[in-house]
């Protein structure tokens, strides 16, 4: 099952590549990981997302919370949330492809932000399935570049993940 | 920072100036050190003279930085206390890997101090430069790498903190030569207590799991405690013990746990595990009750997982949670020091406890001694060849049972467990998570510095006293009598057992040809060497040995080159499904 994890970490050097680390040294899958100092800049904010069996998302995180600069983890997953992804593309928009690929962004709300005689970058933002529906809804061949910021999340409600 | 400091009332109170060189001796001074484990070298000249003009800090100069590691862990794993180590930067590190591996796997508090290339030209393949924390994070609770003078001491406290609280473990403190400059001196304090936010070891069990847990031990037909080495760890031996006579319930121990629970007592079943007893292998395969302590469930304990006690609900106390549930599920888990929940275990089991004359589970002990009546560790001694397992009990006859005992890995190390019962903890010094060869001289050291009246020994093979033999030259300078028995047999003993019975006997490689003559060797050291070669004169010679006590001397003992540890689990196995010596019976259980 997929999970997202978001994490409190000090923000200190290497604390990203623990984390890192910790994943490859006990095989653990991982499919993105995103990080950021947060309004308190002695802490960064880490949310990963990855995928296993009821046992060893277990003991995923149990080895972060073990961590010696992890501050507080919290499982996304096991309550409502809301999760955004961003993403950028560059699609080929000449002749024709320029008003569909327009048209298309306007059905998925997302904005034009970069416009050339044969190109267009677009940005997006929402949940990663979205993301993945605008990918496969552009006419093949016009994608020149795709990048992703991996989900982040927030629990719904008023508690924080937070000291 | 991000730490809360120490409240200024507990600070100490000081206007003193020192350099950073200083301040890491100042800091292990005030941190209460007794041996630092070290080899000088560019990075940590610094530290090196300061430690010079101290002179109140003892240095133990060994002769390869992968003995430093070892001789402060055992140390550590000796005394309880925080070992220390002290090296440079690029090889004195990466040396130092393999002991601080060793630690880890093992859970032995340590500081390692390394030496780093000046902050300037970290990242630039400087002279003697590598990336320390990138390269022992693995295998280390934690690390850091100090940048700022004024950092250092509040991180040497951390270190300390953290090595020695919740599950222990190393903790690498990488330090630029520039940091220890001598020309830059700052205020110097260190503080008493510390507090970090994300990091506050449990202690207590949760009271609701060890009642239930408590409940299940009630009402249990055929229990077992399964005990490890977080019971010497967490200082939980005396609480265990009473436990488990309150309970009368059969114990078996792991490899790293032996001595926790007196193994002359009636009660105990022998090590569990790839080379356990039968006793305590078929208790664990039929038990309805598992109570596991500070044990964490590692392969060579289970064997083949989906075997692993069938019939049991298992209780599970441990300080890592993360231990808990990672190789096999657990019905009742109970996250604390091993102590207190045992303790409190005990209270309640003692309330509750029905009031009745019968002995406990005195049908499950009657299964027992029909196991035990196998008499699995028999072996056949009517040769003219030293057998392994006579060498060891000698060993324990003329030391009577009272050494601080270290090991190398492999048959001997086996040996030693089967036939050397330890009565108390702490005593037996081994790496049972790595195995690590080369590992038992340096620790004897450790052990033989925190205890300098008492008998130590190491016990060895042929092929692992050669990884660190160069330490022989450290135990001349220090004068250390500890007396080492090699188990000679011309072989990579454990390698060779493994080759006949799962290779058809193709011993690749596992044959140690050009041995030194060990005893021309240990003399040329400053040592007495002795060699011995026949059954009939074991005894005398190891009484002898030990009667020179202020001398370190090597035992040669030619033993049975084709002799195997039995029992033996092959891995993939259950525990039930035990090869036992073929004098023994010649047939394999199902």
């Amino acid at each position: 099952m997929r999970h997202i994890i978001a994490v409190l970490l000090e923000n200190e050097a290497g604390a990203l590549s623990r984390v890192a680390g910790l994943f490859s040294a006990r095989g653990y899958n991982i499919e993105s990981l995103t990080v950021a100092p947060t309004d308190d800049p002695t802490l960064s904010r880490m949310t990963l997302v990855t995928t296993g069996n009821d046992e060893i998302v277990e003991q995923i995180k149990k080895q972060l919370n073990k961590l010696i600069d992890t501050v507080k983890l919290l499982d996304l997953s096991e309550g409502p949330h809301i999760e955004r992804e961003m993403m950028m593309v560059k699609v080929r928009a000449e002749r024709d492809d320029r008003e569909e690929l327009k048209r298309l962004a306007d059905i998925f709300r997302a904005k034009i932000i970069d416009v050339t005689d044969t190109s267009y970058v677009v940005e997006l933002t929402g949940a990663s399935k979205k993301l993945d529906a605008f990918i496969d809804a552009v006419p093949e061949g016009l994608i020149i570049e795709v990048v992703r910021s991996g989900p982040t999340g927030i629990a719904r409600g008023e508690k924080g993940l937070s000291l | 920072m991000a730490l809360t400091e120490a409240q200024p009332e507990e600070a100490r109170v000081t206007t003193t100036q020192l350099s950073g060189a200083e301040i890491v001796i100042q800091a292990l001074i005030d941190e209460g050190v007794e041996y630092v484990f070290g080899y000088p070298g560019g990075a940590v000249l610094h530290i090196y003279d300061a430690l010079f003009k101290r002179g109140s800090l003892k240095h133990i100069l060994v002769r390869h930085e992968q003995a430093a590691a070892h001789a402060a862990d055992g140390y550590a794993r000796a005394t309880g206390k925080c070992g220390v180590c002290l090296v440079t930067s690029g090889p004195g590190a990466t040396n130092a890997v393999t002991g601080i591996a060793t630690a880890y796997m093992d859970s032995v508090p340590m500081v390692i101090l390394t030496g780093q290339v000046p902050t300037p030209v970290i990242g630039s393949d400087a002279f003697q430069e590598v990336d320390t924390v990138g390269i022992t994070r693995p295998c280390v609770k934690h690390n850091f790498l100090v940048k700022d003078v004024k950092d250092l001491a509040i991180t040497i406290r951390k270190a300390f903190y953290i090595a020695t609280t919740g599950r222990p473990g190393p903790v690498v403190v990488d330090i630029p030569k520039d940091v220890t400059d001598p020309g830059i001196k700052v205020p110097y304090s260190y503080p008493r207590e510390i507090k970090m936010r994300s990091y506050s070891p449990v202690e207590k069990g949760h009271h609701g799991q060890i009642k239930r847990a408590v409940d299940l031990m009630l009402e249990a037909k055929r229990p077992v405690f399964y005990t490890g080495g977080g019971v010497v760890l967490g200082e939980g031996s005396a609480q265990l013990t009473e436990l488990v006579r309150a309970t009368g319930f059969p114990i078996t121990s792991t490899l790293m746990g032996l001595g926790a629970y007196p193994m002359t007592d009636p009660q105990f079943l022998g090590m569990l595990g790839m080379h356990g007893t039968y006793e305590a292998n078929m208790a664990m395969h039929e038990t309805d009750v598992l109570i596991a302590v500070g044990a964490r469930f590692d392969d060579r304990v289970t064997g083949k997982i989906e075997h692993f006690c069938p019939h049991a609900r298992i209780v599970h106390v441990d300080v890592d949670p993360s231990s808990i549930a990672k190789n096999v599920k657990v019905d009742i888990p109970i996250v604390g020091q091993v102590a207190s929940v045992l303790a409190d275990m005990l209270r309640l089991y003692q309330e509750r406890k029905p009031k009745s004359s019968e002995p406990p589970v005195a049908d499950w002990w009657a299964k027992i001694d029909q196991w035990r009546g196998l008499d699995c560790l028999k072996y056949d001694g009517s040769g003219s060849a030293i057998k392994p397992q006579f060498a060891v009990e000698t060993l324990y006859k003329v030391t009577n049972g009272e050494l601080y005992l270290a090991s190398d890995v492999g048959q001997h190390q086996m040996f030693a467990a089967q036939f050397y019962p330890f009565d108390k903890p702490r005593r037996w010094i081994n790496s049972g998570g790595l195995g690590t060869m080369g590992y038992g001289l340096p620790a004897a050291i450790g052990a033989q510095l925190a205890y300098p009246d008492a008998q130590v020994a190491c016990i060895t093979g042929d092929a692992s006293i050669l990884m660190c033999i160069q330490e022989l030259a450290t135990c001349q300078q220090y004068q250390l009598p500890i007396k080492v028995l090699l188990l000679n047999n011309g072989y990579m003993g454990m390698v060779r057992q493994w080759q006949e019975l799962f290779y058809e006997s193709r011993y690749s490689h596992s044959y140690v040809d050009a041995l030194p003559d060990f005893v021309k060797l240990s003399e040329s050291f400053g040592h007495v060497g002795m060699r011995i070669e026949r059954p009939a004169d074991l005894e005398d010679a190891m009484r002898e040995a030990f009667a020179m006590k202020d001398r370190f001397v090597f035992m040669d003992v030619i033993v049975d080159p084709t002799e195997n540890v039995y029992p033996m689990i092959a891995a993939g196995k259950g525990h039930h499904e035990m090869h036992l010596s073929p004098s023994l019976t010649d047939r394999e259980l199902a």
